[in-house]
């Protein structure tokens, strides 16, 4: 963003302190990101930056607290991990599956009441999370699948259907009809043109929505606290009991770990919206 | 008749119209019991639970249940002096009833609720009940403890004999129903809801400001940028918005401890002595950073969204037309944002006014929103009702505002990444 060479000093000053204020906020949104990874490093108890590590010392950086994560006695993180992808993953596929489904059906001109229905598919994304835990903290207990995996799982569904409904639809509003007829007049029936035809092309968008239905699952803590029992405990639950009572090294260890899946996790968002921009003709 | 005014037919003879109307008659059902699953699944699981916890909030049939005889004996009582006999007789009859069947200790809390000084004075009953004579229960229950003697007590019982009632809207309120049956509000030190809802409102209000006042420039920079230096900069709004919430506010718990990084570049900068380094996490400044953080992202991508779409000759031809700079932004440009600022506030404030986590962590008693309120008694009091309630009024506030949010904005313009 170079000035013209006109341009008056008070709006040369204006833009450079423009420029300042931005960079201070991109500061404020990434930085607290990177306090993490060091101090996960760190050969002492304490959540400080010690002398040691101020001085590069490679006596003060150790990996001890991931062997903690790893190896530690009455370690919940390995129970923690495994529930947490279970419950993740099949809240996912419920969710894509759903959502997919109910996207295909929202992106048809002939559907009634489009407004009043699409309110309702999206409101588990606006709603208060402490609402929704309350409320399906309610179905559960009566329908006795409070503590389950499969009660977290459905609460899961329900709070990650949302994304998949949103990404689904935007990615069929440029869908071109014309192919799915034309399979349909060469003899296809509706299932096979879904399979063959409809799904392919709107793949980059069905994942994205996938993406983000088990983000919410793997980073959802409000409707698991009301949930989830002893055996169900998962990652955001242990991180949120050992905040609560200790901030110990540990939990940075896990931390840095979620912060490396959530790059990897946005990485593959990212150059799934470009392909799919790509195939939507919507070229940047 | 002329070939114009007749009808045209399809091949099996009915006529098009008809033909038509069927046709699309059947491609509505078709479309409909694609969404029909989800819809279930969600009107079963979510929207269902939702209109029980409006039942729950207001249904009283607990105690109407439990001292049947006693609100039986009531119906005649005018509420003005203590009443008769036959109401003690009543009240001793079903009280025992409860202590055999073990669930006294539920009256006592439900009671409580109403008036405080019903839990030790019922447990006092129970344990001098046993030696009670047949007759005469009045003197005999007024000879426990003498707040079995007050009238207000007894009062407080009758009002719990309507199977539906307000009473936790208006607490919600700190207000209550006091012993006329006026509407009136708690003592001026007790008023603990009122300033929750306050502050969950003022939270709300001005992280949105914050995030508007920092996301408007960034925004501006992404959308204005050439594509390869934008997309690094997309970087830092993503990465935040895709990492986990838990995360986010451990590390603002690490850097706004009293030896955190912040504190360390305070005294540093000699902005406060190394003695006395100011308190900024557990209060509502801590509340306001780390939420501020967190929701930003949720103000940058409608905004961004918004403002790359703007041409840029639109500025150039203001500046040509003699604006200066600022005046052809704040005639020209801004006013094209306008779409984006109400997506990215109304989003951002429905987040920030039903926010749990962070507040609980980095809140402190100081910092705390409504919602941790609501989860105190879902989790600690057990007063579900009382959770209930407060949840739905808060869940009215959200849904007028998704409801703006659908006529400004339109749920289906909500842009993900």
């Amino acid at each position: 963003m170079a000035l013209p060479k006109y341009t008056e000093t008070r709006y040369r000053i204006w833009h450079y302190f423009y420029l300042f204020m931005c960079t201070c906020v991109f500061f404020f949104l990434i930085a607290p990101l990177f306090v993490i990874f060091p101090l996960s490093f760190n050969a002492e108890e304490f959540l400080v930056f010690s002398d040691g590590m101020k001085r590069l010392d490679p006596d003060a950086f150790s990996l001890r607290w991931y062997k903690d994560m790893i190896y530690g006695t009455k370690n919940p993180w390995g129970l923690a991990t495994k529930n947490s992808f279970i419950i993740a993953t099949f809240a996912t596929i419920g969710s894509v599956i759903l959502g997919t489904v109910a996207a295909l059906g929202l992106s048809s001109r002939h559907m009634p009441y489009k407004g009043i229905i699409m309110a309702t598919l999206i409101s588990p994304m606006i709603v208060p999370l402490i609402i929704s835990g309350v409320a399906i903290f309610f179905f559960m207990a009566k329908a006795g699948l409070a503590a389950t995996h499969t009660g977290i799982i459905l609460a899961h569904i329900v709070l990650g259907t949302p994304f998949v409904v949103i990404t689904v639809t935007a990615t069929l509003s440029g869908f071109d009809h014309s192919v799915t007829r034309a399979a349909s007049s060469l003899g296809s029936d509706p299932v096979n043109t879904f399979m063959k035809i409809t799904l392919p092309l709107i793949l980059p968008g069905v994942i994205s929505g996938g993406l983000f239905a088990f983000v919410t699952s793997f980073d959802e803590v409000v409707v698991v606290l009301f949930l989830a029992g002893l055996e169900n405990t998962t990652i955001p639950i242990q991180m949120w009991t050992g905040l609560r009572e200790q901030l110990s090294p540990t939990i940075l260890a896990v931390a840095t770990c979620l912060i490396v899946l959530s790059t990897l996790i946005l990485v593959t968002a990212e150059l799934l919206r470009r392909r799919s921009e790509r195939i939507r003709g919507i070229s940047r | 008749m002329s070939s114009e005014t007749k009808q045209i037919l399809t091949t099996d003879g009915t006529p098009l119209e008809v033909s038509l109307k069927k046709a699309e008659k059947k491609n509505k059902i078709k479309a409909f019991l694609l969404v029909a699953p989800l819809l279930l699944f969600l009107i079963i699981t979510y929207i269902f639970p939702i209109g029980e916890m409006l039942f729950r909030s207001v249904d009283d049939r607990m105690v109407t249940n439990m001292l049947p005889k006693t609100f039986k004996a009531m119906e005649k009582w005018d509420g003005k002096e203590l009443p008769s006999e036959e109401v003690f007789e009543a009240f001793y009859l079903d009280y025992k009833f409860l202590v055999e069947e073990k669930t006294f200790g539920k009256l006592a809390t439900q009671l409580n609720y109403e008036k405080n000084g019903f839990k030790s004075i019922l447990k006092k009953l129970k344990r001098k009940m046993k030696k009670f004579e047949q007759g005469n229960y009045k003197e005999q229950i007024m000879n426990v403890h003498k707040r079995w003697a007050n009238v207000e007590y007894w009062r407080a019982i009758k009002r719990r004999a309507p199977d539906i009632t307000y009473s936790k809207y208006l607490k919600a309120m700190d207000m209550f129903k006091n012993e006329e049956g006026k509407i009136s509000q708690v003592s001026e030190d007790r008023r603990v809801h009122r300033i929750l809802w306050l502050r969950t409102l003022e939270v709300a209000f001005f992280v949105t400001i914050l995030c508007f006042l920092m996301a408007y420039p960034i925004a501006h920079l992404l959308a204005t940028l050439p594509m390869k230096y934008s997309n690094l900069l997309m970087i830092c709004v993503l990465l935040p918005f895709w990492t986990s919430l838990l995360v986010r506010t451990a590390s603002w718990m690490i850097l706004l401890q009293q030896q955190g990084i912040v504190n360390d570049f305070f005294v540093w900068i000699g902005l406060v002595g190394d003695e006395n380094r100011p308190e900024m996490m557990y209060n509502k400044t801590g509340t306001y950073v780390a939420m501020t953080q967190i929701l930003l992202p949720f103000m940058v991508l409608p905004l961004y969204s918004v403002m790359k779409t703007i041409s840029p000759s639109l500025m150039r031809a203001g500046k040509s037309l003699g604006g200066t700079p600022f005046v052809a932004f704040w005639k020209v440009y801004f006013p094209l944002t306008i779409p984006g600022i109400g997506a990215g506030c109304l989003l951002v404030f429905i987040l920030a006014i039903g926010y749990y986590i962070t507040p609980a962590l980095v809140g402190g008693a100081s910092g705390t929103l409504i919602s941790n309120q609501i989860a105190f008694h879902m989790k600690s009091t057990l007063d579900w009702s009382f959770a209930s309630a407060m949840g739905l009024m808060l869940l009215t506030g959200v849904l007028v505002i998704y409801w703006i949010y659908n006529k400004l904005v339109g749920v289906d313009n909500i842009k993900l990444g």
